[in-house]
């Protein structure tokens, strides 16, 4: 079977985010000024083959866990879609 | 001793770094691309060095996919068997990466390239590149770069330094490590650190680009030499214990 992760990889809530806090400046220059909080992570897709949706979300979390995103700094989440 | 610097796609610090240990320091050098999986020509008496660069074009993380390299299981058990290994800028967050380091190296908070002379003061003279530096005196190294700023959580921070694992604090002219001398944000100016073994070094700063008057900058060699002493120091040791 072939299977699609959806995969979100965010700062860590407590790390500030210089990205997301160049961006809020941006969007004031824009004009929105109500925009308080921007937080960049990745969104990384991954198209697998796998026996069932169980063996894929293994490997998927494997390769978020050892390579796609890293604990110290960032948390993930996923779904997965056939 | 000798020293083995590994090339990885992307590895741009390799020639200054072979060029002084060859050139400058008359050592003897072995370059090692990141598709090689055997140290076996070296013993826990050498050095492997990754220089800096953006290994895989910083892609995903600085150094993340490099920790994934063929040669890095051997980098791994090679220092894990006590051998020296040392990471400058693109080294040290593989190094972090790759687990052999705690921490990571993190966007700098200024949000800048940061690329210029900066001043940093060793911590102690507890490990092979500090053990003949002076504690008390600021050296010049230059930085470059946009991830360094160095964090880790409480726990291992506190661990970090309990462990006398701070290698280097980044300090103005006058040795005083203050939030002005910080380029990028890292924990208590964090520079660079070492592993609980104090055989794994990582750094910031780049000590191979200034090793030479020419360059108007020699305090970089200071590094080199110390820990090319100590480990002539330790083999030293080890014969007499071997002939006592």
């Amino acid at each position: 079977m072939n299977y699609t992760a959806e995969i979100n990889v965010m700062p860590l809530k407590e790390l500030l985010d210089p990205q997301g806090k160049a961006v809020v400046s941006g969007l004031k220059n824009l004009g929105i000024n109500e925009a308080k909080d921007v937080r960049i992570g990745k969104h990384i897709t991954i198209q697998i083959e796998a026996e069932n949706e169980e063996q894929a979300k293994t490997k998927v979390d494997t390769a978020c866990k050892k390579l796609l995103s890293n604990p110290v700094m960032e948390y993930y989440e996923f779904t997965m879609h056939s | 001793m000798k020293f083995g610097v590994v090339i990885f796609p992307g590895s741009n610090c390799d020639r200054d770094v072979i060029h002084v240990l060859e050139n400058v320091l008359q050592q003897e050098v072995k370059i090692l691309w990141h598709k090689d999986k055997s140290l076996d020509a070296f013993d826990t008496n050498d050095c492997i060095l990754l220089p800096g660069g953006f290994s895989y074009g910083d892609y995903l993380r600085s150094g993340a996919i490099a920790r994934f390299s063929p040669i890095m299981e051997s980098v791994i058990s090679f220092a894990n068997s006590g051998g020296y290994v040392w990471g400058i800028c693109n080294g040290f967050q593989i190094l972090c990466e790759a687990g052999l380091l705690p921490g990571v190296l993190m966007r700098n908070t200024n949000r800048n390239f940061v690329c210029k002379n900066l001043f940093i003061k060793p911590e102690h003279n507890d490990t092979a590149i500090t053990a003949n530096l002076d504690v008390n005196r600021a050296y010049k190294i230059p930085i470059a770069h946009a991830e360094g700023n160095f964090y880790a959580d409480e726990k291992t921070m506190k661990r970090i330094e309990e462990n006398g694992q701070i290698l280097f604090r980044y300090c103005d002219e006058n040795g005083n490590v203050n939030d002005a001398a910080n380029p990028n944000g890292s924990l208590l100016n964090i520079a660079g650190i070492t592993n609980e073994t104090k055989n794994v070094f990582g750094m910031m700063p780049h000590p191979e680009r200034c090793t030479e008057d020419a360059l108007g900058n020699t305090d970089g060699i200071e590094l080199f030499r110390s820990l090319i002493a100590y480990a002539a120091k330790m083999e030293v040791d080890v014969m007499d214990d071997l002939l006592r």
